[in-house]
């Protein structure tokens, strides 16, 4: 058996995308930056893939620059808009990616105070708590995302960037996970940017985006030779943004047939749970992705039951997979007030396109037997054992 | 593509056991970051490309940053050590880098760092006495490239290389246009930092590395936050398919240069001897120091700009640069020929054939009897233009 419920870390290439790829790592082999007619292919190949980008997000093919990831976006985001802002403070929500609650901390060294929005139990960002780190002044910036990776909630973006704006700060929206996944119009989040990446929604790694408007004021964070509107140096990989093109153009034209698949599986998948006895699903009261359920089974270490379900062939997560073997709880989870020995029980799951009924009831067979009593205990860490 | 393609220094074809290498990992699935079978695997395929792009230059693989090109490569090179330094200091580099290191070190001069731009002989090398002279006791960084992408003249780099161990500042290579092409040894030249590109080395676009020095460990802060990937010094989910990619280039590479190098530089030296034969064209660059797939000539009597538009749009079209490509997108004649010596008119008129792996003898035949059926053409339309000083020491 072989079950991949890890769509939140990365998804696999859709074969339609791939074939758009093709040619571009045949015969489309020029620099895009070149003048000659191979160069010139290229660069209408990427301004293409820049329209589909766009109409995935909502926004206008002029306020797409390239990236090579989602990461990348995220940084170019928080310290570009950063380095033309006068120094005051950044407000970055506490359950953020890494890239970009690392983006804002590493402005602490160039006289930015970090501060950030607290979380509330639900999942949800705590948008009084925003108001007060707002009210106390001097915030230029808020760093926010659209959807949780971990958890799957939805915040309330539109809330925070009234609130933002009200208060004359910029915001930044880490749309990652929530593009392809649900309904993204880049004018009605309010950010002043949105970070997105391909490898999120079956299109190839090594690619992203940042959604801005051209009338904000950003530096660059590389530099050399003046490509995507002198926003982003490096020679573009015209396979990986013709593959994101295509791929942002499928999430589009089938985003209400995936939701609605995966709703259906989600559903199936948390029905099957709430049977469990004790389970927890972390944000389950709130809007969420529809492929995402965080759960964690009492006395079950997060971890242990990841490697336990990886020798039965099923990949899922304990949370974030670049926070994967550190050995720690979720930050996530934590800024939610979680008590640390139920979120060292975290396991997440992402569902996709390529899953079905049966492999949700697989998974629910294979959890089952893994936790049912007299079943040996994976792995169980001491902090779980004391609690 | 119909055109003849010499425009390898710009980019260079996916060589096709590249893209066999690479296509399992583009429809596979796993984040080489996650602790599943899946991610496990791709991680293992990470590793394999790792080992042998730190093979092709006597690395450890431990010494290997992924990165996506050269020009982020260069970027972390530049502002990283800069960064771990703290307060400003002094950067050696040279007038003819690429772009992705002026760039940065320029912003670094406008951030208080000061920035000593070594000059270039008529060849384009770097004095590697002028270069010592110049280290100071606030030397933090020296930043010389192997290959320059333009003329493709080679750097001492083993002489420049034993100054600036000497002296202790941190020494980065640019190597995007040397990689696969010259041997290079990280130890021989004594680099702490190199930049590494796979396209320019027949393999994918939008995958690069930077080799940092173990031992003594190169002291650098990431250019980008987030995830921990890379050893702390570059964070972002990998490319597993791109980075696989990289890995084969360099192993084909490996296995190939010292052929591939004869082969190429008997077809440079064809393509030259019958574009001299035009008279009024003079070669740039240093012809005992140069790399084997880069001619770069200037052509008297006729305009550039012209010539560049009546190859690249003629038929059969002919794929070649004016210089680097992610300058041609601006105004003005190259940086790298002037500060070689050439007037501006002169470097306007310039052309760069670069050749390939794939680059065949018919395709040079044919792109001499093209340029030499365009120059020809443009000579007789403007003859006021075929002006014999305008080129200084024409062939």
């Amino acid at each position: 058996m072989s079950l991949y419920f890890d769509h939140n870390a990365t998804t696999p290439l859709d074969e339609r995308v791939l074939e758009t790829m093709l040619p571009w790592l045949r015969e489309g082999y020029a620099n895009a930056a070149s003048l000659h007619r191979g160069g010139r292919e290229a660069r209408a190949a990427i301004d293409h893939a820049r329209e589909q980008v766009a109409a995935l997000a909502g926004a206008h093919p002029g306020q797409v620059v390239f990236t090579a990831g989602g990461t990348e976006a995220d940084n170019l985001a928080v310290k570009g808009l950063a380095a033309r802002l006068p120094r005051g403070r950044v407000l970055v929500g506490s359950m953020e990616h890494p890239a970009v609650l690392e983006a804002a901390q590493a402005l602490a060294p160039h006289g930015w105070q970090v501060d950030e929005i607290p979380a509330g139990a639900d999942g949800r960002y705590d948008l009084t708590g925003l108001r007060e780190q707002l009210a106390a002044g001097d915030v230029r910036l808020v760093a926010a995302m659209a959807a949780n990776n971990e958890t799957g909630a939805l915040q309330d973006t539109a809330a925070i960037a009234e609130a933002a704006r009200e208060a004359g700060a910029l915001f930044h929206c880490d749309a990652v996970q929530l593009a392809g996944k649900g309904m993204l119009r880049y004018p009605e989040t309010g950010a002043h940017t949105l970070a997105l990446s391909a490898h999120k929604i079956y299109g190839p790694k090594g690619v992203g985006a940042l959604i801005l408007d051209k009338g904000v004021d950003i530096e660059p964070q590389l530099h050399g030779g003046g490509h995507e509107g002198g926003l982003r140096a490096g020679t573009e990989n015209t396979a990986g943004i013709v593959g994101f093109g295509a791929a942002a153009e499928l999430a589009a034209a089938e985003l209400e047939e995936r939701y609605a698949g995966l709703l259906t599986l989600r559903d199936r998948l948390e029905g099957g749970l709430s049977g469990m006895p004790g389970v927890t699903v972390f944000a389950e009261h709130v809007a969420r992705l529809p492929n995402t359920v965080q759960f964690a089974v009492p006395g079950y270490e997060g971890e242990g039951l990841l490697m336990s379900l990886d020798r039965h062939g099923i990949a899922v997560s304990s949370g974030s997979a670049c926070a994967s073997g550190r050995g720690e709880p979720s930050h996530v989870l934590l800024a939610m007030g979680i008590d640390p020995t139920v979120a060292y029980g975290a396991v997440r799951v992402s569902l996709g396109r390529d899953n079905s009924a049966e492999d949700v009831d697989s998974f629910l067979a294979t959890l089952r037997e893994l936790t049912s009593a007299g079943a040996a205990m994976p792995s169980l860490n001491p902090a779980v054992l004391a609690g | 593509m119909d055109a003849i393609y010499l425009d390898n220094a710009a980019s260079a074809p996916l060589d096709p056991a590249v893209r066999e290498a690479m296509l399992p990992y583009l429809a596979g699935v796993a984040n080489p970051a996650s602790g599943h079978g899946p991610g496990r695997r791709a991680g293992a395929a990470v590793e394999t490309a790792r080992e042998r792009v730190a093979a092709l230059i006597g690395a450890a693989p431990d010494e290997i940053v992924w990165t996506s090109g050269a020009t982020e490569a260069d970027n972390l090179a530049i502002a990283g050590p800069a960064a771990f330094a703290g307060g400003p200091g002094h950067i050696v580099t040279t007038a003819i880098e690429h772009k992705a290191v002026l760039d940065p070190v320029r912003r670094l001069a406008r951030a208080g760092w000061r920035v000593t731009e070594l000059g270039v002989d008529a060849g384009g090398r770097v004095d590697p006495a002028e270069l010592a002279a110049a280290l100071a006791d606030d030397t933090v960084l020296v930043s010389v490239m192997h290959v320059n992408n333009e003329t493709g003249t080679i750097q001492d780099l083993a002489a420049i290389g034993e100054h600036v161990r000497a002296h202790g500042a941190v020494f980065h290579v640019d190597a995007a246009q040397s990689l696969g092409k010259l041997p290079l040894s990280a130890d021989a030249v004594g680099a702490d930092l190199i930049s590494l590109s796979a396209h320019k080395l027949h393999g994918p676009q939008g995958v690069g590395a930077l080799y940092v020095r173990r031992r003594p460990r190169a002291r650098l802060a990431p250019i980008l936050h987030g995830g921990g990937h890379e050893q702390g010094l570059r964070p972002g989910t990998l490319p597993v398919h791109q980075v696989v990619g990289m890995g084969a280039a360099c192993a084909l590479a490996g296995e190939r240069m010292a052929a591939e190098r004869a082969a190429i530089a008997r077809r440079r030296d064809r393509l030259w001897t019958r574009l001299a034969g035009l008279g009024g064209v003079r070669r740039h660059g240093d012809a005992d120091h140069t790399v084997s797939g880069i001619l770069n000539v200037g052509v008297a009597g006729v305009h550039g700009e012209a010539l560049l538009a009546g190859l690249t749009l003629g038929e059969p079209a002919l794929a070649v640069s004016s210089g680097a490509a992610c300058s041609d997108a601006r105004a003005g004649s190259s940086y790298v020929l002037r500060a070689m010596g050439l007037t501006p008119v002169q470097a306007a008129a310039s052309l760069r054939f670069s050749l390939g792996r794939f680059t065949t003898d018919d395709d040079i035949e044919r792109a001499a009897d093209r340029v030499i059926e365009e120059v020809t053409r443009l000579r007789a339309l403007a003859p006021s233009a075929a002006d014999p000083d305008a080129i200084a020491g024409a062939a």
